[in-house]
């Protein structure tokens, strides 16, 4: 386990100086997340590897780690309550037709490949 | 010799401001949460983020304690994101053939729904009476939370309600995203991930690995491109809207 968590450690590191170094644009973790699909493909660990069972752990428990950011609505009672109508419809319409245009559009474009 | 008085004030004091305290209360409520989950039969409304958020809120507005108080602790555990997004390679690598097989309705399909989401996140944010300040701060809310929150600072927008409106948008797919997809008739379930990862990120991943290691890998995938063109996105549409 130890060993996994420091290749996880290690990636994201790569990742965020890369992005510092260069000056790109790019979330550094998910570049970290690059750098270990390429650890992943060139190793190819087995199921009971350090380097599966470390990554499995956090996806296990990935909705742990919004916890923290979501009660910060406790700070912002009184502007969620102010503007209640945009935000609710800004948030709830728009959430709907992102998760529609994608799930329709590549379900299209899956189709059409299949021709 | 004086009787012994307990330090109850210099003890309250300490406490709030321990991340033990933080920490604690934390993996509690969310464990509370994943119990909830199992012994509702896994009723989507039990998700352990939901249950987590509101139990740990009722708590601190109680005991009058205050945000940055509680998330001096709590970010230690919010710190563990990043290397959690790294380890989404994981699903990926085990899809890898099928990802790179369907490569391009993969990209295509993740750019238009992060257009999708914040042209009609800015616009109906508006329509409906939001300040230009609300428009800015909802636009980048599709993405994951640490990209989300560093979008929402750069151009303007208030970067701590983005990532509370971010984590709805989260809970929001955990919890309606699979019964909706299926409604308008969303089947494959790369698509299914794809839609998931796209409009809810994270915690819509944590849902989509709940359902097929597949849809969980195409999920995490799409959470990871959609944080890239969300950042890349955002700055251009907001010249047209």
């Amino acid at each position: 386990m130890l060993n996994g968590v420091i290749v996880l450690l290690a990636c994201q590191l790569a990742g965020e100086l890369g992005v510092r170094l260069t000056g790109l644009e790019v979330p550094g973790p998910v570049v970290g997340m690059l750098v270990f699909l390429l650890v992943l493909r060139l190793r190819r660990p087995s199921e009971t590897d350090a380097l599966v069972r470390a990554p499995e752990l956090l996806l296990r428990h990935l909705q742990l780690l919004f916890v923290p950011a979501g009660v910060g609505v406790i700070v912002y009672l009184h502007q969620l309550r102010v503007n209640a109508v945009p935000l609710a419809a800004g948030l709830w319409l728009s959430w709907l037709f992102g998760l529609a245009v994608t799930g329709l559009a590549v379900t299209a474009l899956l189709r059409v490949r299949r021709r | 010799m004086t009787p012994m008085t307990l330090h109850s004030h210099e003890t309250w004091d300490w406490l709030i401001s321990s991340p033990l305290a933080g920490i604690t209360l934390t993996l509690v409520a969310y464990k509370l949460g994943r119990l909830a989950l199992v012994r509702t039969g896994g009723n989507p409304f039990a998700q352990p983020v939901l249950i987590a958020i509101v139990l740990i809120s009722a708590v601190l507005l109680t005991f009058d304690i205050s945000y940055d108080d509680y998330v001096g602790g709590a970010s230690y555990i919010s710190f563990w994101l990043g290397p959690a997004t790294v380890a989404l390679a994981l699903p990926l690598h085990h899809e890898w053939e099928r990802v790179r097989r369907s490569a391009l309705p993969v990209l295509l399909g993740v750019l238009s729904g992060t257009v999708a989401s914040v042209a009609s996140g800015v616009l109906v944010t508006r329509l409906f009476g939001g300040s230009h300040q609300l428009q800015l701060t909802m636009a980048p809310k599709a993405a994951t939370t640490p990209v989300s929150i560093a979008v929402s600072g750069q151009i303007g927008g208030i970067p701590n309600l983005t990532a509370v409106l971010t984590i709805i948008a989260g809970i929001t797919g955990a919890v309606a995203g699979p019964w909706l997809l299926t409604r308008i008739g969303v089947r494959d379930e790369r698509a299914r991930g794809l839609a998931l990862g796209a409009a809810s990120h994270g915690i819509g991943t944590s849902r989509a690995l709940h359902e097929s290691r597949s849809e969980g890998a195409f999920s995490g995938l799409s959470m990871a491109l959609t944080a890239l063109a969300t950042s890349l996105v955002v700055p251009v549409l907001l010249l047209i809207l």
